[in-house]
């Protein structure tokens, strides 16, 4: 029994040591006076889909770059898997895929050419390279493209032959920059489909950044990071449990009398500035009845605002996330504000 | 540290888009036609001096030059457009050292702008400049070296560019006081002594000289206003490779340091 107890824990123990396909350990990164990335410190597992969710700005990209060896950390460890980004850069690299938020495609070269320049850069066999471009290409199904020029293609087209390069010499991990941004809706899904697809096929783990929350809803894992700094971690559901209730917004003629009544009447304190108010109740269905009764002909405006990440992202951040649309927009700011607002006091 | 492969396909990659540029022989021949036959027979009449050396044959070495210049400079600065375009990172991110990268650079640059110069020899009869095979041999030498040091200047400069918006900055005040400060269309010894200061500082008027050295008769002696060749060979050759290696040196620590 003596005997095979040492190796069982020796392989566990290895097994241990192999499971965390990234470790980050207290990273920080100065760009001259402005620190964009805070002392984080995560760490991914192997086989996960990981997700950074986060404004534009908050330090998402470079937290990448780092990880990818692209930037130099200003203080903390970085290991990707298992080896040291600082002194094992090559190493690094090599085991590793990307596919950036800009198009790193060589317009003027073919699908089949730009594959091709990938094998040659990453050292692979000569033998296996045609074999490995054609089935690249084919997964993503490009296969009767690959004799065409770059700039031909749609966007779309384009994202997914980033993707096949980036899996062309076998990466045990993927990283994905904001992999659909710019994409339309459709070819939004269908690059998803085709990730998820691939996460099927493939046991490889994938650390992406995005600033959309349907697209972090399909992670394991996932990190809000804002300012440079790691504000909350865990499974999509974990997060979603930490906003209580809906959110009611409001308008209404004079929004200081409405606050006042509000207060009087519900014992609620109404957040927002301007026209708006939001309010934060257990039930929006239950409570609208209720607020309608007393302060009906005061209101010309309700809508109830169901939990999702989003409101998690407000909760946290007191800022939205998305920065689209129009008309909704500035009632999403106007909320973000109010938020904004809550916490300050909160704390 | 050289990743041979990697080199291999950097080069390969600038070779195929040379070649599949849209008009790339007419812009190889186009410039050094106007130089030689418009300017050249222009200036000719002005500068009749019934000296061995016609003014046509003068500005050969200077257009051959030039067109070095102008394709070292720009295969050189497409490292910014590949920046502006993203590639670069594909680049960046491989598993290569930065100094193969650079090294990839440089051969593809020094290639097409020493192939491009090669092409224009096709010009030597019609000026009626006779050259036997060696000179031809050695002034196709002299045309790599010359490419070398102005691919890995461009090198140099592009990996300090962030964008593309300052390059007419660059070919306004680098590139084309380079040309005029070479002895490409004038001899350089009729300048004001403090352009011609700025001359003397110039790698191009050695690697032109280079080319006079080979072309031109020294008839008329290295005196002022000479059209022959000014300085002996092995000088211009001493500073030209010196000056590449100056170049390539400064490019490979400007490559480090990208992140």
């Amino acid at each position: 029994m003596k005997m095979h107890s040492e190796p069982i824990s020796k392989a566990k123990e290895r097994k241990e040591k192999a499971m965390a396909a990234i470790e980050v350990n207290g990273l920080v990164k100065d760009f001259g006076p402005l620190r964009a990335v805070d002392g984080i410190s995560f760490s991914v597992q192997e086989g996960e889909i990981f997700a950074f969710l986060g404004p534009n700005g908050a330090g998402k990209s470079t937290t990448i770059n780092i990880l990818c060896t692209l930037l130099r950390p200003t203080a903390g460890k970085v290991s990707v898997n298992g080896f040291d980004c600082l002194t094992h850069p090559e190493a690094v690299r090599s085991s590793i895929g990307l596919i950036f938020q800009d198009p790193t495609l060589d317009n003027e070269l073919t699908a089949w050419e730009n594959l091709k320049f990938h094998c040659y850069l990453y050292n692979m066999e000569r033998k296996q390279m045609k074999e490995r471009i054609e089935e690249m290409l084919h997964l993503v199904g490009l296969t009767d493209r690959s004799k065409e020029l770059v700039k031909r293609f749609s966007g779309g087209m384009k994202r997914r032959l980033e993707i096949a390069r980036g899996l062309l010499h076998h990466p045990r991990i993927l990283f994905l920059d904001e992999p659909t941004l710019g994409l339309d809706p459709q070819t939004r899904d269908t690059i998803w489909d085709f990730i998820r697809d691939l996460r099927s096929r493939e046991q490889i783990t994938m650390f992406m950044t995005t600033h959309y929350m349907e697209e972090a809803e399909v992670c394991n894992q996932i990190a809000i990071i804002d300012r440079g700094k790691i504000i909350a971690r865990g499974t999509p559901e974990k997060l979603k449990r930490m906003v209580k209730g809906d959110l009611i917004l409001l308008r209404g003629g004079d929004p200081d009398s409405l606050r006042r009544r509000i207060r009087a009447h519900f014992g609620l304190e109404a957040q927002g500035e301007n026209e708006e108010l939001v309010l934060e109740v257990e039930s929006g269905e239950e409570f609208i009845p209720r607020l309608l009764e007393r302060l009906g002909s005061e209101i010309n405006f309700v809508n109830v605002v169901k939990p999702s990440l989003n409101d998690v992202f407000l909760r946290l951040v007191g800022r939205e996330i998305r920065e689209e649309g129009t008309d909704s927009k500035e009632t999403k700011r106007q909320m973000a504000r109010a938020y904004q607002k809550a916490r300050w006091r909160r704390h | 540290m050289i990743d041979s492969r990697a080199i291999y396909v950097i080069t390969l990659r600038e070779l195929i888009k040379l070649v599949r540029q849209k008009g790339s022989l007419i812009n190889i021949f186009a410039r050094p036609i106007l130089w030689l036959f418009v300017v050249g027979s222009g200036l000719n009449q002005i500068v009749q001096r019934g000296g061995p050396v016609s003014y046509n044959q003068f500005i050969f070495p200077g257009v051959m030059g030039m067109v070095i210049l102008f394709s070292s400079i720009f295969s050189s600065i497409s490292i910014v457009w590949d920046r502006e375009f993203g590639f670069l990172r594909e680049i960046l991110v491989a598993p290569i050292s930065r100094l193969s990268i650079v090294i990839g650079k440089a051969i593809s640059g020094t290639l097409s702008s020493s192939l491009q110069a090669a092409v224009i020899t096709i010009f030597l009869p019609l000026l009626k400049i006779h050259v036997e095979i060696p000179q031809l041999l050695g002034l196709f030498a002299l045309s790599v070296l010359l490419s070398f040091a102005l691919t890995s200047l461009g090198i140099l400069i592009a990996a300090h560019l962030e964008t593309f918006g300052v390059f007419n900055v660059i070919m306004n005040l680098l590139v084309m006081p380079l040309f005029f400060l070479s002895g490409a269309i004038y001899p350089v010894n009729l300048l004001p002594p403090w352009l011609r200061l700025l001359s003397l500082c110039n790698p191009l008027t050695y690697g032109i000289d280079a080319f006079k050295n080979v072309l031109l008769p020294r008839v008329g002696g290295m005196g002022h206003g000479s059209l022959g060749a000014e300085f002996p060979l092995g000088l211009d050759i001493l500073v030209v490779s010196l000056f590449s290696l100056a170049m390539i040196s400064l490019a490979v620590a400007s490559f480090r340091k990208i992140e």
